[in-house]
């Protein structure tokens, strides 16, 4: 059968290969474009939220392509976006696009719902039980050795010399990464691109700002959803850190992973019932990026997204006791790249103001003292 | 000569130059409207300040903000690229001593920026609706056959203001035509929506924003009484509408210059004598790879002094 899936930053390079290895035809995703767009506008009601859209278009040109099948998240009904396949899938059909799609649910609160569709797709690829578990094990592996150089282009970005070189040295990474087919392979890829970005002729004086970027997933996650906010930030010499990495729940090395509970942390804030989406998580990672000594945060939010409507409401408080400076960026498809742009280089002033105060501050402190 | 520094504000709607004197003495000012043309219109309007000024002023650094910043600053050569509203924080921060509130509505942008002992501290910008900016004020104002100038003088003579649903700049002109066709006088219809536009800029741009005193009114429509009027009675005090109101981002932007040539020690403006220079922008696709990323390249005479709008950095050039 010919797969595709949505595209969610360099994630494609994983499932990419976990199609192929289950036996069957990948289609990859293009990276979404004004045409992608063009296409999901087109034909989604308008008063969807653009990743609703950017997933319409992105469908549509994988079926052109030859897709037969789309694999992609269900979702408990954590806000609107966990019915939107059955949405597309209806619109693809009124289309003449027929599509199957594999809607999972998170395997954490439906074991047995991921697994049986997984299992579906083993058989009809003709891979046994035992090679599945491999497959399962070594995508993971891509997954995490991905997130893991992207990780560290964050942090070279901002201290490169030569505006690009981290972006051509982050390419080069993935590659390494999307060629390895074993786990020691991954290892080593991981290794060598790790390396790459730290040999990136870097500014070591520079003391870049810190801003975590929060919101909702598919915008967080996507980089042509979000106007490159984290190329932008970083080749505006900002250190950027973001509150999702599809490998994050497992690992500790990030500042938001589901170690702590969110929840709890934003109870204060919050003590009704949990506002959908990823509402509660932009208030708690406000609080967590405060607590980890960053200078500011951006919240990404679709336009006519509730969850993150009814966050940006309640961030204002939680910006004032903890003391960083939020700014909410809503995005669909009207919103301009310019009108982005300047909001992003009047935010970083705020914060560089804000610092270089503090120093002051902290230096006239060091001279009285 | 007197040393002096130039600050250009090319926005949607106008653009305007100033020169100032080291202490922040405006010794000229322009105001012009870019008319979707911001190269000849930068470049005449340089040209007449340097008519009037050449002879007496050395221009020690230039500074450019707006949303033509980038483009401008390659045509006149200037030594710092700043956005609006930095460009604005600072200039009001000058002028008017311990401000904590700052109210600019444009063009096709409003804005409010936030300042605590004279940093600022948060700011806001319009996010998904042009109402209550001044290009709808414009609008208005021919449908009524009032000139501009003269639109802020009716609202002043209103009695009984009227309630305009002012959300959406759609509905608050069919909600207009429907008040006048109900008999509403001028005055009063002009004054409501004035204070529908000042409710719109509080619920939307000001939403959640502790507005201070000293607030500052700044920006082409601050010109308008009867917005002033609005706003005075929404708050319950006087806003302060600076003298050089209209051209404030511009005022920063000159200021902001002297501050970057201080640092960096010599200015890169070309001079006054730019009309016989030919700008020009053309752009291609790249072809590297699926980012199929527009990059625009820009022209002085046949030399090509820069290029961008490539994510990978390929193609980026700049001279100078």
């Amino acid at each position: 059968m010919k797969i595709s899936f949505p595209r969610m930053g360099y994630s494609y390079i994983a499932f990419k290969w976990l199609v192929e290895n289950l036996g069957h035809e990948c289609i990859v995703p293009p990276e979404p474009s004004n045409h992608t767009l063009d296409l999901g506008v087109r034909y989604a009601p308008e008063f969807a939220c653009i990743p609703f859209k950017i997933l319409l278009g992105t469908y549509i040109e994988v079926a052109q392509m030859g897709a037969q099948a789309v694999i992609t998240s269900g979702g408990m009904g954590p806000c609107r976006a966990g019915y939107y396949w059955v949405m597309h899938k209806y619109l693809l059909e009124e289309m003449g696009l027929p599509m199957q799609i594999i809607a999972m649910e998170m395997p954490l609160l439906n074991l047995g719902d991921f697994w049986g569709k997984i299992n579906r797709l083993r058989r009809s690829g003709g891979v046994s039980l035992k090679e599945l578990a491999r497959i399962l094990k070594i995508t993971w592996e891509k997954v995490k050795a991905i997130d893991d150089i992207e990780i560290r282009s964050h942090q070279v970005r901002p201290l490169e010399v030569k505006r690009g070189d981290t972006t051509r040295a982050i390419n080069e990474g993935l590659a390494f990464i999307d060629a390895a087919q074993r786990e020691h392979e991954i290892a080593e890829a991981r290794q060598e691109a790790l390396a790459r970005l730290d040999r990136v002729p870097q500014d070591q004086s520079r003391n870049p700002l810190k801003i975590g970027i929060i919101g909702e997933i598919y915008v967080v996650l996507e980089p042509a959803a979000n106007h490159y906010i984290q190329l932008l930030l970083g080749e505006m010499g900002v250190e950027t850190d973001r509150s999702i990495y599809l490998s994050a729940y497992a690992r500790k090395n990030t500042i938001v992973n589901l170690e702590g509970d969110l929840f709890a942390i934003a109870r204060p804030y919050l003590n009704e019932a949990p506002i959908g989406g990823h509402g509660v998580n932009s208030i708690a990672e406000t609080i967590l990026y405060a607590r980890h000594g960053f200078d500011g945060v951006v919240q990404l939010a679709p336009f006519s997204c509730i969850p993150e409507i009814v966050a940006k409401s309640i961030i204002p408080a939680v910006s004032r006791d903890f003391d960083i400076p939020v700014q909410t960026i809503f995005i669909d498809e009207q919103t301009g790249r310019a009108g982005v742009q300047t909001r992003l280089e009047a935010f970083v002033d705020l914060l560089q103001w804000r610092r270089s105060r503090r120093e002051t501050v902290v230096e006239k402190r060091v001279l009285q003292g | 000569m007197i040393k002096a520094y130039l600050g250009v504000d090319v926005g949607s709607v106008s653009t305007n130059l100033v020169i100032m004197d080291e202490n922040g003495q405006l010794l000229a000012s322009s105001y012009l409207r870019t008319n979707g043309r911001p190269i000849q219109t930068v470049q005449e309007g340089i040209q007449a300040l340097g008519r009037e000024l050449a002879q007496e002023v050395n221009i020690m650094g230039c500074g450019t903000t707006g949303s033509a910043r980038y483009l401008t600053s390659m045509i006149i050569g200037a030594d710092v690229v700043k956005n609006e509203i930095t460009a604005h924080a600072i200039a009001a921060s000058h002028e008017i001593e311990n401000v904590h509130t700052i109210i600019e509505i444009g063009g096709q942008d409003s804005k409010i920026i936030i300042l605590r002992g004279g940093v600022v501290t948060d700011f806001a910008m319009n996010t998904v609706c042009a109402a209550g900016t001044g290009s709808f004020l414009d609008q208005q104002a021919s449908r009524l056959c009032i000139p501009i100038e003269e639109f802020g003088g009716y609202a002043a003579k209103a009695r009984n203001p009227v309630r305009i649903a002012g959300r959406c700049a759609v509905f608050a002109e069919s909600d207009m035509i429907h008040k006048q066709q109900l008999g509403h006088n001028l005055e009063d219809i002009v004054a409501g929506l004035c204070e529908a536009l000042v409710r719109n800029y509080m619920n939307n741009v000001g939403k959640g924003k502790e507005i201070l005193a000293p607030v500052v009114f700044q920006g082409g429509v601050a010109a308008n009484l009867g917005l002033v009027q609005a706003f005075n009675k929404y708050l319950g005090f006087e806003v302060l509408v600076p003298r050089h109101h209209g051209v404030m981002g511009a005022i920063g932007a000159a200021y902001l210059a002297r501050d970057a040539v201080g640092k960096k020690g010599q200015t890169s403006f070309k001079g006054f004598d730019l009309e016989k220079i030919d700008f020009r922008t053309t752009s291609f696709e790249c072809k590297g790879c699926s980012n199929a990323c527009e990059v625009v390249q820009f022209f002085e005479n046949k030399n090509l002094i820069a290029r961008w709008g490539d994510r990978c950095g390929k193609w980026e050039l700049q001279v100078g």
